[in-house]
């Protein structure tokens, strides 16, 4: 009887586990190999040691790259500050709380081709949105996309843009598991507003602040789809991220291999990264 | 002596009333900032969909078109490859929705109630992939496509999706966990297999589960566009986000057109979302709190 239970389970997780398989695991263990091949994707691959590697290292578009995705992701903190803030104003007891959420979530499911082609218009110089209300307020806007010092810039500001909703609908869960008699008792014993975000609000919700964070950081290294439509990693590579560079020496030269070993080097900081969150996490996140 | 005690309080009350106002009031401004910021974009696009070839730069800029201009609509619709487009969104993701939420939800299922050796690690091991960089695999699964010809067919982006994702058998275990076992356990002694009380007891009881994680599928394989980006070539096999993208060099001037199909295109995912708003939203909510 047990043994028959057991052999519908394994029937029952077959699939996902053969999907583990078959998509992930066979492709990673080849991407290890291709890593330290000379491979243009048609010839067989040919071992060349830790070449790519090397290369990578001395080659300065990769630390260029790097550089421009560590820049891009200034949009996570201002994000998480920007629907924190958003949240805890609609954690009221508000009207039109629907209205404001359902506003706020539309860019998530929006497509990011139709929202990055709606920016990339906006962002225009001569125009755009943008610079015409800049111009309302007597401001001289910058030709952003075309500019090497504001096209990243205007990429971040699209960036918290676009990340908002889903984070502040997080934040608003958060928020609303977060005890009342907590901040009663904190009133009574006169702890102004301030006070009270400070000392109850930011470390019970700080789970959900570690879950954003992590998710917005590997999210932020991978960014590529919307970087390719607005600024097609210009002026100068100035808005070439890492995964951009990866996929051109992929798909557009065919470098297969030296494209694997930069998807490792990539995989093995996002990994670190995630790492050392959960370590240091343990000093400022509480668990009930 | 009772009588002060009952006025300070009410003062109190009263202080603590205009307080909130205030906090009220705030709250308000600082949404409506906001939300004018996330509009906007929005209605500009609506807006610029329904305006003049040529009338689109006008300074300063018109919010209200003179003269309505459905043709841009028409033109898009029937001119352009957009419907076709959509149809072929619709054949890549219907088997991987429908079938990858089953088999997601049978392995989520057991993983759930049901005992057998490894069961931690084999879990544990499919989280894992959870964790591994897109790009990593990226690569060699163009390459493990291209060698079995796959390439340039809707092929990698169908098959691999029907076989159930990790994220969702997460999402689902953690739902199932929820259900009694009682009910489980009455099926069991009227002589149903696993199999039978899955489909016939725990499917029915976890529609809320389903429908958020159905819809999650959905508007993530609408809205794909690296997969199609890396696998497809033959424009006539493109999907509704690569047929948007290449509006950008087809017409490269006519912004008209550009945002009269981003419009179309927004309309199946607002749907959604407005119809099911309840369960989308709850559903996000509940695994970010699990996170």
């Amino acid at each position: 009887m047990k043994r028959r239970e057991q052999l519908w389970a394994y029937l029952f997780i077959a699939s996902p586990i053969l999907g583990f398989l078959l998509f992930a695991f066979i492709p990673l263990s080849y991407s290890v190999y291709v890593s330290f091949t000379d491979y243009s994707g048609y010839k067989t691959p040919v071992l060349n040691g830790g070449d790519n590697y090397v290369n990578l290292v001395h080659d300065e578009l990769f630390w260029k790259t790097l550089g421009n995705t560590i820049y891009s992701a200034l949009s996570i903190p201002i994000g998480m500050i920007c629907s924190l803030g958003l949240a805890t104003a609609l954690n009221q007891k508000i009207r039109g709380i629907r209205f404001f959420r359902t506003l706020f979530f539309l860019p998530t499911i929006s497509s990011v081709i139709a929202l990055t082609l709606l920016w990339k218009w906006i962002f225009n110089d001569t125009y755009g949105l943008l610079n015409h209300l800049l111009e309302v307020v007597g401001i001289n806007g910058p030709a952003w996309l075309s500019s090497e010092r504001w096209a990243m810039p205007a990429m971040i500001i699209q960036g918290v843009w676009s990340g908002l909703g889903i984070n502040l609908v997080l934040y608003l869960a958060a928020l609303q598991g977060v005890p009342r008699s907590f901040y009663e008792a904190a009133e009574m014993d006169g702890a102004n507003a301030w006070q009270r975000f400070r000392s109850i609000t930011i470390p019970c919700i700080s789970p959900t602040t570690l879950y954003i964070l992590i998710t917005s950081i590997i999210g932020a290294l991978q960014d590529y789809p919307r970087f390719q439509i607005m600024t097609e990693g210009g002026p100068n590579y100035s808005t070439t991220t890492i995964v951009y560079y990866l996929f051109q020496n992929a798909f557009r030269y065919m470098n297969m291999g030296f494209a694997s070993a930069m998807a490792w080097i990539l995989g093995i900081i996002i990994l670190v990264i995630t790492l050392l969150n959960f370590y240091f996490s343990r000093r400022w996140v509480h668990y009930e | 002596m009772t009588t002060k005690t009952i006025n300070s309080s009410g003062t109190w009350q009263r202080k603590k009333h205009t307080r909130e106002l205030v906090s009220k009031g705030f709250a308000y401004l600082f949404l409506t900032a906001g939300a004018l910021i996330m509009a906007v974009p929005f209605l500009w696009m609506v807006s610029t969909s329904l305006k003049q070839q040529g009338m689109e730069f006008e300074m300063p800029p018109r919010w209200i078109p003179q003269h309505f201009e459905w043709s841009n609509y028409h033109f898009v619709l029937f001119d352009s490859d957009i419907a076709k487009g959509f149809l072929n969104t619709l054949l890549v993701i219907v088997l991987p929705c429908l079938v990858g939420l089953f088999t997601s939800a049978l392995a989520a299922y057991a993983f759930a109630r049901m005992n057998f050796p490894f069961k931690n690690l084999l879990f544990t091991l499919l989280l894992a992939t959870m964790m591994i960089p897109g790009v990593v695999t990226m690569i060699p699964s163009f390459m493990l496509f291209k060698k079995i010809g796959w390439i340039d067919s809707w092929m990698p982006l169908i098959i691999p999706g029907m076989f159930g994702a990790a994220a969702a058998v997460f999402l689902l275990r953690q739902f199932f966990m929820t259900i009694p076992r009682e009910l489980e356990e009455a099926a069991k002694v009227d002589g149903m297999n696993p199999f039978h009380t899955f489909i016939r007891i725990m499917l029915p009881l976890s529609k809320p589960a389903l429908i958020t994680q159905g819809l999650l599928n959905f508007i993530a394989g609408y809205n794909d566009y690296l997969g199609p980006l890396i696998y497809i070539n033959s424009p006539e096999k493109y999907t509704l986000q690569l047929v948007l993208a290449s509006f950008q060099g087809f017409y490269t001037s006519q912004w008209t057109y550009i945002m009269a199909g981003s419009v179309l295109a927004l309309i199946p995912t607002l749907l959604v979302f407005f119809f099911a708003q309840k369960y989308f939203v709850e559903g996000i909510a509940l695994t970010g709190m699990k996170g």
